[in-house]
């Protein structure tokens, strides 16, 4: 258990090499590298995104965790996969048309695929009509979508708008997210979820996912 | 009328009144969101000329370029990163046409939209040479000042204050950066605070420090804790609001009322230049020119 402590705390601090070498360590010492993932990586990640949320930590400091997160991915996938751990389900990601910041979007991504689901990530300035190709040729039961701007907000209400001129809207979920995205804003455009930061983003996808 | 020169009536006068939003009005106006904004100035100039119009007549003393987003690295996203010079001479050509010397025109410097190594992958070299050349191209198209605005990184508003002081040594520069109230005080998503804004930008070179880009609620606080760590004028350009989706429209909910009152507020706590940023219109600068002359 307290490898998994120590675990949870070095990623919470970002640094990389220390989880790197602690994930070795726990699966050295046979931890099950589910466990291994939910009670020292996630349990991190899941505190660093909660003091980001209240602002006692910022941005940086939540990128080198993201980083020491994904060291610790590398050495423990192999090993989720042996495993057998079931795929959660398959996610495409992107930041909308016109956008081109990913820092957010990628922090989703890590999350979500720390958490076992498949994530296509489409990357940025992604258009409405990729979004839906994507999930309707993977099966993706959830369309992630990021803006920074206030102005490519409006793209994410044409992915909805999209999914629903498809006939998609029974089985893929639109979750919305970004600094200038409010839950007003999800609601006004029919999204099926909002995500105030990448850990709520998570936790909406793996409630809508359980709900298709 | 003429305006005089900038630096004086920053220190001296009634608080000067900027203008409101660039990129909300062009959208409202039909440009395709995923465009380049940057690219209207080579391709429409004349809708440039008319929202500088609409703000010059709502009131604005300081009109700015539509060149936010006029730096090597976002341009490149675009394929204009060699068109850079052509833009900044367009977009303040523009503007100019408009105002003539009846206000000063401001020549927008924004983030690059790229992390600095060791956090991100942009060499700060490389990301101070792209400032200066901004700048430099601003300078030469007749910009009266430069505003480095909607900051985060302190680091990298300290690189594109310094390049703007090396590149365009004749021209004042406004610095400001985008803060969120926390439990803790205020501070930018990156983790820096007025008062180390206040301090590091001086030492860097500003003319005026301050907020954009921001909860208009914000604004008197940082402005209070901007002139307790530092003597230079304070600048603020807060939003209309966080914006929501109404009837298939992104609505900035902040009326121009509201915004003008918060302005007495403002002026006690010594705000020296005074304007918009997302989703305020020209009502906003109207509502705002009434309130900064008493009138309001």
């Amino acid at each position: 258990m307290d490898l998994l402590k120590e675990l949870a705390e070095n990623l919470r601090l970002g640094e990389d090499e220390a989880v790197r070498a602690g994930t070795r360590a726990a699966l050295d010492a046979g931890l099950a590298p589910g466990e291994i993932l939910r009670t020292g990586l996630l349990a991190g990640m899941a505190v660093v995104g909660g003091e980001f949320g209240r602002r006692e930590i910022f941005l940086p400091d939540v990128l080198l965790a993201a980083r020491a997160m994904q060291a610790g991915m590398e050495v423990l996938r192999p090993h989720l996969a042996r495993d057998g751990a079931p795929e959660a389900g398959r996610v495409v990601l992107g930041t909308v048309q016109g956008d081109l910041h990913d820092i957010g979007k990628n922090l989703v991504g890590i999350l979500l695929r720390g958490a076992g689901y498949e994530v296509i990530d489409l990357g940025t300035d992604v258009p409405a009509a990729r979004f839906l190709e994507a999930a309707e040729t993977s099966g993706a039961g959830v369309i992630g979508l990021s803006a920074l701007l206030t102005t490519t907000m409006p793209r994410m209400a044409e992915v909805v708008s999209l999914v629903r001129e498809r006939g998609l809207g029974g089985r893929v979920k639109v979750v919305v997210g970004g600094a200038p995205v409010t839950q007003a804003f999800a609601d006004g455009i029919g999204a099926d979820g909002w995500g105030f930061d990448a850990e709520s983003a998570v936790r909406r996808v793996k409630a809508l996912m359980e709900s298709v | 009328m003429s305006v005089g020169p900038f630096l004086e009536r920053l220190r001296r006068g009634p608080a000067i009144l900027g203008d409101g939003a660039w990129g909300t009005m062009l959208f409202s106006r039909g440009l395709s969101t995923g465009d380049a904004p940057e690219r209207v100035c080579l391709e429409r100039p004349g809708l440039l000329t008319e929202i500088a119009g609409l703000y010059l007549a709502a009131g604005a003393e300081v009109v700015t370029t539509n060149t936010f987003g006029a730096n090597p690295e976002r341009l490149a996203l675009h394929g204009l990163a060699d068109r850079l010079e052509e833009i900044c001479a367009a977009a303040v050509a523009s503007v100019r046409k408009a105002t003539g010397d009846r206000a000063w025109v401001s020549g927008s410097i924004g983030p690059t939209g790229s992390l600095l190594a060791p956090l991100g992958r942009l060499d700060p070299a490389v990301a101070s040479a792209g400032f200066a050349r901004q700048a430099a191209a601003l300078a030469a198209a007749g910009a009266d000042l430069l505003c480095v605005e909607t900051m985060t990184d302190l680091a990298e508003a300290e690189l594109a204050v310094r390049a703007a002081r090396v590149a365009a040594p004749g021209l004042p520069v406004v610095a400001t950066m985008s803060f969120e109230a926390t439990r803790r005080g205020f501070f930018t998503v990156m983790g820096a605070s007025p008062k180390q804004a206040a301090v590091r930008l001086a030492a860097a070179g500003a003319d005026a420090v301050g907020a954009n880009c921001g909860d208009g609620e914000t604004m008197a606080g940082i402005v209070r804790e901007f002139r307790a760590h530092g003597d230079l004028p304070v600048a603020v350009r807060p939003n209309a609001g966080l914006p929501t989706f109404v009837e298939g429209a992104l609505v900035h909910p902040e009326t121009p009322e509201a915004m003008a009152a918060r302005v007495p507020e403002l002026l006690e706590a010594g705000v020296r230049l005074l304007g918009g940023c997302c989703g305020t219109t020209p009502d906003h600068i109207r509502a705002l020119r009434l309130a900064i002359d008493g009138r309001g």
